[in-house]
């Protein structure tokens, strides 16, 4: 499997993303730059963190203007795997390929520490190595972090069994306190309807070296390899 | 030259903590009667020629806002 990583001006997530990957047996991963305007070859895109072209105006606003991003919306929309990680799930949103948005976190800060995710679904290319309920440890590091939907959007979201990962505690209970940047619904992640584009803010790339502390991220690559 | 300037407002519905942040510091500084506070952004466009008014709009809407979190208005200065 080959897998693309697009680096925008101002991605900083882009080599751990390499590095991460290039652990399994049978994948690849190679630096896709933005200016590119196709994405043949690849087997699946990963869209990763930073802050692409400064965050100005609006984090992940300006990447819709990037000639990769066409190619990667006829990926998508045939049917290709999309992961986007913090910034990349902004980009996702900003781009429509996701509903929602991402604002500031509830308490101004930029956060960066290990957060317990639930994993609601299991059903998705990136999520069917994981098992339904699993604990994940994988830490975030953002600013602009909340997600955000209206009412009926959140329950479109429920009602299609869109959302696929929760800030929870290490037994898995949601609440307030386990919340680390006041999502709606303690929304980490979520994919789109088709279950093919998938954003999250955590860093599963951050999470699959021992040396970091957890290996947890790597159920989400692992994933996609199966 | 004409000058628009492109109020952006985040929507009443969204949690906005620098509005309430913005709010404590200025009860602190002995403001009295101060409610709820909203802070948002005011974007400055200079024009060389009047601009298309519906596709200023379009702009306002679609980039200079998030219709998901944001609302805007437009004002045009002569």
């Amino acid at each position: 499997m080959k897998v693309g990583v697009v680096r925008f001006p101002g991605s900083n997530c882009d080599q751990d993303c390499v590095v991460a990957l290039s652990q399994f047996p049978g994948m690849s991963a190679e630096i896709l730059w933005h200016k590119e305007d196709t994405v043949a070859g690849f087997d699946a895109i990963i869209l990763p963190g930073g802050f692409s072209y400064g965050d100005y105006l609006r984090c992940g606003v300006s990447a819709r203007f990037s000639p990769v991003m066409g190619a990667v919306k006829d990926f998508a929309a045939a049917g290709g795997p999309v992961l986007g990680v913090c910034n990349g799930f902004q980009i996702l949103c900003e781009s429509g390929l996701l509903p929602g948005a991402l604002v500031r976190n509830r308490d101004l800060r930029f956060i960066c520490e290990h957060t317990h995710l639930r994993v609601e679904r299991t059903d998705t290319p990136f999520t069917r190595a994981a098992s339904s309920g699993q604990i994940l440890r994988i830490p975030i590091a953002h600013g602009e972090g909340c997600y955000f939907a209206d009412n009926d959007t959140l329950r479109d979201l429920r009602e299609h069994g869109q959302v696929l990962l929760r800030y929870s505690d290490e037994r898995g209970y949601l609440s307030q306190e386990t919340n680390p940047n006041g999502s709606r619904d303690n929304i980490a992640g979520i994919c789109n309807r088709e279950r093919n584009v998938f954003g999250l803010m955590p860093h599963p790339e951050r999470a699959c070296d021992p040396l970091l502390g957890s290996t947890d991220g790597r159920v989400i690559f692992q994933s996609l390899l199966s | 030259m004409p000058k628009v300037i492109v109020t952006v407002m985040p929507k009443p519905s969204v949690l906005d903590p620098q509005g309430v942040a913005t709010a404590k510091l200025m009860k602190q500084s002995g403001l009295a009667g101060v409610g709820r506070v909203r802070v948002g952004k005011s974007i400055e466009i200079e024009f060389e020629s009047t601009p298309d008014a519906a596709k200023l709009e379009g702009v306002a809407r679609d980039l200079l806002s998030n219709p998901v979190i944001e609302d805007f208005r437009i004002e045009t200065l002569p």
